[in-house]
């Protein structure tokens, strides 16, 4: 097995796993019903990416573990997905935030892997840029209009951005399973995805009005599995629940 | 059902007779199999009755959601949290087509979701039960979706053009739900003993419930005949109830699963089961608000409404916003 590989599926896989979960706490509460459907169809694209990913880290693997077992039986430190995704959802204002800053990631990454080396990848790649792109529009909209709209409505997106913000660098690092796996024409360098996001979150940050932080600040232990927030094991009480109360089950 | 207590005016319905010439045109329109589309006359009658009927259905929808994202986040497989997320999806999408259909009536969304968060609106009362195990994601689907189609399928043919359009789309996919939820009680069924445990338990809490869908029994139920008149209601409680009987139980044979029914028998005479009713005072008690859940349903989706009130407000002043500049620019 590729061991470099298999980190690069998790990390992918996990950080769809973990935004999917994230967004489907919304399921019947959002501010309009058009959103309760928006939310609930990008959770669906997230967790079907997410099937891919972990599928194809499971064979990769080659150890017996199904794309499920990955994601219900792995506990925290076993996690690769960018603390960003598994922050609490808060309020929708912070939900679309994150998603909007993870879209235009996601996209720039998703783009860069459907010409992947690895042809899985590429495949994998390809259909998830499609859905990512339709996400990044719709988030985008929505932040605009939040940021743009009324005071209160401002003041809220001004606050989701400043939270957020330390939270992005994470996305652009590289560790040495990176380093390996660009050198092998598998992923775009990490870093070299900074220009194109950036663009796509100045744009539109002009458009909602709303202020870049000042700071390059960055936490980070989520991708590479160092150190997460101590809200992951929280989802993964609720998320991992029935597997592990019912080991012998299947569903 | 998701219409479950629909009151009409209570006069009794009219004879063509008794009609002035509009009215009777109206009403000979409908007994010809024609439709009625949102710009022809109606009796204020029909008009309200319709707006209740579909609003009720709407919002069974939207509040439908709860009991069932009730589990998404802890959906035991990947697959199964997708399969829940799309079938959620799906609701919330019904609602939509139902609102719009009610909107053509002179009605608004806000409107109605006014009158459920004051509870001058109902939602089905199987709505009021809670989700427990993962089994009653199968015997939701199995049961709550399986009886809403029993109800709606004859619902294609309403009067109402829009009504009876939205219930074509809604149709198609509650069927797809049913298989599902069907296929999660099979899972269930053959696995271990504990899940056939979830699973007989699910259908042990369920059943009633489900059969309190289709409303109170005919003899009961003194405003149905307008409603059949108008063909706004196709056929009468009891005969959905027992069509819902005859296709579940040998269902639940299948299973491996015992209704709850001590009553439960084949007649052979009338060609379906004899079956027990459900405990009606508890049905009124769900009604009147006193349901397992009603409480914290309606709060739940009060507060998703009060908490994105300042997004709605910022969305229509971006939107204002932008209809001004595009002015000024012109
Ligand atoms: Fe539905
Ligand atoms: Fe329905
Ligand atoms: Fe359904």
């Amino acid at each position: 097995m590729s061991a470099a590989l298999f980190e690069t599926l998790l990390r992918l896989g996990d950080n769809t796993l973990v935004l999917g979960h994230r967004v489907s706490e919304w399921c019947g509460k959002a501010p309009v019903l058009e959103e309760d459907i928006a939310l609930a169809n990008t959770a669906l694209d997230l967790i079907g990416q997410t099937q891919m990913w972990l599928s194809y880290a499971a064979e990769v693997e080659g150890a017996g573990r199904s794309a499920d077992d990955l994601a219900m039986l792995r506990d925290v430190w076993d996690f690769r997905n960018i603390l960003m995704v598994e922050r609490p959802n808060l309020d929708f204002g912070h939900t679309m935030m994150r998603q909007f800053l993870f879209d235009a990631y996601h996209r720039a990454l998703l783009s860069g892997l459907a010409g992947s080396g690895d042809p899985r990848v590429a495949e994998i790649a390809a259909k998830a840029v499609k859905e990512a792109t339709y996400h990044l529009d719709r988030s985008a909209e929505t932040v605009i209009a939040l940021g743009d709209g009324t005071e209160v409505s401002h003041a809220k997106m001004q606050t989701a951005l400043d939270l957020l913000w330390p939270y992005t660098g994470e996305m652009f690092h590289s560790d040495e399973a990176d380093a390996e796996m660009v050198a092998a024409g598998v992923i775009p360098d990490p870093e070299g995805l900074r220009p194109a996001w950036m663009d796509t979150v100045t744009a539109t940050m002009a458009e909602a009005t709303l202020t870049l932080p000042d700071s390059n600040f960055a936490h980070k232990g989520g991708r590479t599995g160092k150190q997460h927030t101590e809200h992951l094991g929280h989802m993964l009480t609720q998320m991992q629940w029935l597997q592990r109360a019912y080991p012998d089950a299947t569903w | 059902m998701y219409a479950q207590m629909i009151k009409s005016t209570g006069k009794g319905v009219k004879t063509l007779d008794e009609m002035d010439p509009q009215e009777r045109a109206f009403q000979e329109r409908i007994d010809a199999g024609g439709k009625i589309e949102p710009r022809d006359w109606m009796p204020a009658g029909y008009r309200k009755n319709l707006i209740r009927q579909i609003g009720q259905h709407a919002h069974s929808e939207i509040v439908g959601q709860l009991p069932e994202g009730n589990w998404i986040t802890r959906a035991p497989t990947l697959e199964r949290k997708a399969i829940l997320l799309a079938k959620v999806q799906d609701e919330a999408g019904h609602g939509l087509y139902l609102y719009c259909a009610a909107e053509t009536l002179g009605i608004t969304r806000d409107e109605m979701f006014e009158a459920l968060h004051e509870g001058r609106m109902k939602y089905s009362s199987i709505f009021n039960y809670p989700t427990l195990t993962w089994a009653d994601m199968g015997a939701v689907g199995w049961l709550v979706d399986g009886a809403a189609i029993m109800n709606q399928v004859p619902l294609q043919r309403t009067s109402y053009g829009p009504y009876a359009r939205a219930m074509v789309r809604i149709c198609k996919e509650e069927s797809f739900h049913q298989r599902q939820g069907f296929d999660i009680m099979m899972k269930m069924c053959n696995g271990t003993d504990a899940q056939k445990k979830m699973a007989q338990d699910a259908l042990n809490r369920m059943w009633y419930p489900s059969l309190m869908m289709f409303g109170p029994s005919d003899k009961d139920s003194v405003h149905s005949e307008q409603s059949m008149a108008w063909k706004i209601k196709m056929n009468t409680n009891d005969e959905l109830r027992q069509k819902f009987v005859d296709q579940t139980v040998p269902q639940a044979e299948y299973l491996g699963l015992t209704v709850p029914d001590d009553k439960l028998s084949w007649n052979e005479e009338k060609g379906g089961y004899d079956f027990s009713e459900p405990d009606w005072s508890e049905f009124f008690d769900v009604l009147a608000g006193n349901g397992p859940c009603n409480q914290e349903r309606l709060q739940t989706r009060k507060d998703a409404w009060e908490s994105g009130q300042w997004v709605r407000d910022g969305m229509l002043a971006h939107a204002a916003k932008k209809r001004a500049a595009k002015l000024a620019a012109e």
